[in-house]
């Protein structure tokens, strides 16, 4: 399979403390691939310096053949690179349609006509198209997550991050959530996902990465990962 | 412009002390701003409002800086009140707090400053006392006594504060807030009411700062305007956050408008500060020891 | 199509207003209120679409009072040519503050705005040819026909120049461009993974903004048939376009309107009446009483008690 993203040798310090230490990665064209590690191991940071919300300080990443480390997040996403946050992000004066349209204007550019026809077609896939005019702000925890997703697919992407989409989800849940990721990946994207919920990255995954204070430390199959003493130390402490 | 060396070194010692002067100026919003992360464009109207109440107390005959002094702990209420205010209002809620909050304390900033116009009229406001009027004479050179009060509280309070937050168990849970809210949160520790004590801290220092500028010149209301440049270039060349970093900004506000009071005249020094602040933004935002 | 029908209207109305023999003083009062409804529809665009705080008014206002100033000295241009120039001049101003403090948090931007003041004061206080500290008087040219006198003629331009202005507004806000900027607004870093170019969307507000005020300022020097630094550069401008979006309503572009009116008309009658003084007293604990209790301005209190009424 082809290369999609290499990362190569990043490293991002905060002040004195260091974030991310020499991480590289290959990922291959229509992947499912998993990122775990303990909190604080610097999952969220590798994803934004892939997305463009932080720049890394040294080392390089390297989308579809083209270096992006120096571009702006908004072109990463015009390429193809799309990411949901951990922490639902909704544009909150907006209704959720609404919310949909700006991916669709910005990085389609379709006319607003268009772009509406379009995000009632995701929200439709998804099940949020009865919640279309309810201000965004005011919805439950499961659709909020179910919008990050939405707004990312609406990019259109090549590659999408899914940031700890599922956390605080119910099993049903849950399963609805890792269906979307299923058939987005069917459908020819890549998917990389950060998750603490373990059997939702067993399911997933072809392959699994884990980080721990900004390094990694295991890379495999998901049921040699699991199995691994430094994953396991990782979680539980020495 | 007539340039000499003995010019240079008088607008330099001015400027030393001058610089001190604005670096404990400042201090209260290296805490109020820099730590705390509050818009606080109202901290040069406080300070200006210290001004006027030292003026009223010291008019009874009191000393202006332990007038300043007694006032501390008036003002520590005063700030307490606004900082739980502009959290009950503003930072509980998220969203548009931003433009809120800034909002927010600009108005309070004008309705200081009209509030003074109203009770004391436009006219400039002095103390008297000893130091006040005389100068020591070094050589040459003639230091305003004031200014070397000014340069002596000035250095105390910022080392006090300095010590207060490095040394002290509250004063080190300040700088812990400032840097992980919610790490604190987990230890025990309750954010808002270390923020709203910081923030009294901070205002109390200003009933201070106040006084001192009421010594170190006279004083009329909108004089506030122009010590928002003064204060916000200090704090922004210091690094949010910096102690230290405040007195060695303030020194080099001061120095710089020295010299350009001295070779240029009085017509460009209010402009120093706020293009300092400019550049300072475009090159360096962060500042010299920013967090 | 119910807005362009309104704004003939309304441009066609102020023309025959100022061909009426209505009392002169109204000319001069409405003027000044026309000033501020430009100045609030121009920060909104900035501070209520994208959520900077610009407390700078007086610079971009003041920018486009001097450049107009230049012009008129130096070449006897004529007003339309002052006011291209103005507006050129506020946008050059707000590019440069934006492209210096735009990518830093909103506070850094609001004081660099502040600075932005003094500086330019600083500049025109020692700027001979346009008077420096004591200021410059200006000769106003005759006033072009059918006009009776230029104050009316002024009152025109500033009502045909907010109907433009607020036309701008409404154009951006009901775009992707106004789209974009709610987004960056309510998260810039969402805003940024759904593609936004974030950056370039505040400068282009900045711009416009500036390029408003500036335009709004051109005029300026031949109403008052003068000009100096401190009245042009006063902080006072601020607190009237801050405070006219924000009571007014931030989220469209009616609510500087109605908050620039408001103002406006309380400024004529309280600074008359009571002082000038007390005019900014009272906006002042206006803005602090609509911050806390009703940040969606007067507009959201009508928005609510529309729903509550049903």
């Amino acid at each position: 399979m082809a290369s999609l993203l290499q990362v190569k040798n990043v490293s991002k310090h905060f002040g004195g403390f260091t974030a991310l230490s020499e991480v590289s990665l290959d990922i291959a064209q229509g992947e499912r691939f998993g990122l775990i590690g303990p909190n604080g191991s610097g999952k969220t940071t590798l994803i934004n310096c892939i997305s463009g919300t932080l720049r890394n300080e040294t080392g390089s990443i390297v989308f579809e053949g083209r270096e992006v480390s120096r571009l702006p997040a908004y072109q990463r996403t015009r390429l193809g690179i799309a990411r949901s946050f951990q922490v639902p992000r909704p544009f909150a004066s907006m209704s959720v349609l609404d919310n949909l349209l700006v991916p669709y204007e910005y990085v389609e550019h379709l006319k607003e006509a268009d772009a509406g026809k379009q995000a009632m077609d995701i929200l439709q896939r998804i099940g949020l198209a009865a919640k279309a005019q309810a201000q965004s702000n005011q919805l439950s925890q499961v659709e909020l997550r179910k919008l990050e997703l939405a707004r990312a697919m609406a990019a259109r992407p090549r590659l999408l991050i899914s940031d700890e989409a599922m956390a605080g989800l119910s099993g049903a849940e849950v399963d609805e959530v890792l269906k979307i990721l299923f058939d987005l990946n069917a459908s020819g994207i890549t998917v990389i996902m950060i998750e603490h919920i373990m059997q939702a990255v067993m399911r997933f995954s072809q392959r699994v990465v884990c980080l721990d204070a900004g390094k990694i430390i295991c890379e495999g199959a998901p049921t040699e990962i699991v199995k691994n003493a430094d994953v396991q130390r990782a979680y539980l402490g020495a | 412009m007539f340039f000499s060396f003995e010019l240079l070194l008088e607008a330099l010692m001015f400027g030393v002390l001058l610089g001190c002067f604005y670096a404990a100026v400042s201090i209260g919003l290296s805490v109020s701003f820099g730590l705390l992360d509050v818009p606080h464009v109202a901290h040069p109207a406080i300070m200006v409002l210290g001004s006027y109440a030292t003026y009223m107390v010291a008019a009874q005959g009191l000393d202006p800086i332990l007038s300043g002094v007694l006032l501390m702990p008036v003002f520590f209420v005063l700030g307490v009140l606004v900082y739980r205010f502009y959290y009950e209002s503003f930072e509980r809620r998220g969203t548009e707090a931003g433009v809120r909050g800034l909002a927010f304390f600009f108005g309070l900033a004008f309705i200081i400053e009209i509030g003074l116009i109203l009770v004391f009229g436009v006219d400039q406001r002095t103390v008297e006392a000893a130091y006040i009027g005389e100068s020591l004479e070094l050589g040459e050179y003639r230091i305003p006594y004031r200014m070397l009060v000014a340069f002596g509280v000035a250095l105390v309070l910022t080392a006090s504060l300095t010590i207060y937050l490095s040394k002290t168990f509250t004063g080190r849970a300040i700088k812990a807030v400032a840097q992980d809210e919610p790490a604190l949160r987990l230890m025990g520790a309750n954010p808002v009411r270390i923020k709203q004590w910081a923030f009294g801290i901070a205002t109390g220092v200003s009933a201070l700062a106040g006084a001192l500028l009421i010594i170190v010149g006279p004083v009329e209301p909108a004089i506030d305007r122009l010590y928002i440049g003064r204060t916000f270039c200090i704090v922004v060349l210091a690094g949010l956050g910096s102690m230290t970093g405040t007195l060695a900004a303030g020194l080099i506000l001061g120095i710089a408008e020295s010299m350009v009071l001295m070779f240029f005249g009085a017509s460009w020094a209010p402009a120093v500060a706020f293009g300092l602040l400019l550049l300072v933004l475009g090159v360096r935002p962060q500042g010299l020891f920013g967090r | 199509m119910r807005f362009w029908i309104c704004a003939a209207v309304l441009a066609a109305a102020s023309l025959g207003l100022a061909l009426s023999p209505v009392n002169e003083y109204f000319f001069y009062a409405a003027y000044v209120v026309l000033t501020f409804v430009v100045l609030a529809t121009a920060w909104n665009i900035l501070g209520g679409y994208a959520g900077y705080v610009n407390f700078g008014t007086p610079a971009f206002f003041g920018i486009g009072a001097y450049a107009a100033t230049v012009l008129f000295k130096s070449l006897g241009a004529p007003l339309a040519v002052q006011i291209a120039a103005g507006a050129l001049m506020g946008g050059l101003l707000g590019f440069g503050v934006g492209m210096l403090t735009l990518r830093l948090r909103g506070i850094f931007f609001a004081i660099a705005t502040v600075a932005v003041v003094f500086i330019m004061e600083t500049l025109m206080i020692n700027w001979r040819y346009v008077g420096g500290a004591t200021g410059l008087q200006l000769l106003r040219p005759e006033v072009i026909a059918p006009f009776e006198n230029y104050i009316r003629m002024l009152f025109v331009v500033m009502a045909w120049m907010g109907i433009a202005g607020v036309a701008i507004a409404r154009y951006v806000q009901d775009s992707w461009i106004g789209r974009g900027l709610r987004a960056l607004r309510d998260s810039e870093e969402a805003a940024e993974a759904c593609g936004v170019p974030t950056l370039k969307l505040k400068l282009f507000a900045c711009t416009v903004m500036g390029g408003l005020m500036g335009a709004a300022g051109a005029p300026m020097p031949m109403y008052l048939s003068f000009i100096e630094p401190a009245s042009t550069f006063n902080l006072n401008y601020t607190i009237g376009a801050l405070g006219g979006a924000i009571i007014g309503g931030m989220s469209h572009w009616l609510g500087p309107i109605i908050g620039a009116l408001l103002l406006g008309s309380l400024q004529q009658i309280v600074t008359v009446t009571i002082s000038g003084e007390v005019n900014v007293l009272i906006v002042g604990v206006l803005l602090v009483l609509f911050v806390v209790l009703a940040p969606e301005g007067i507009l959201g209190l009508f928005k609510k008690w529309l729903r509550f009424s049903r």
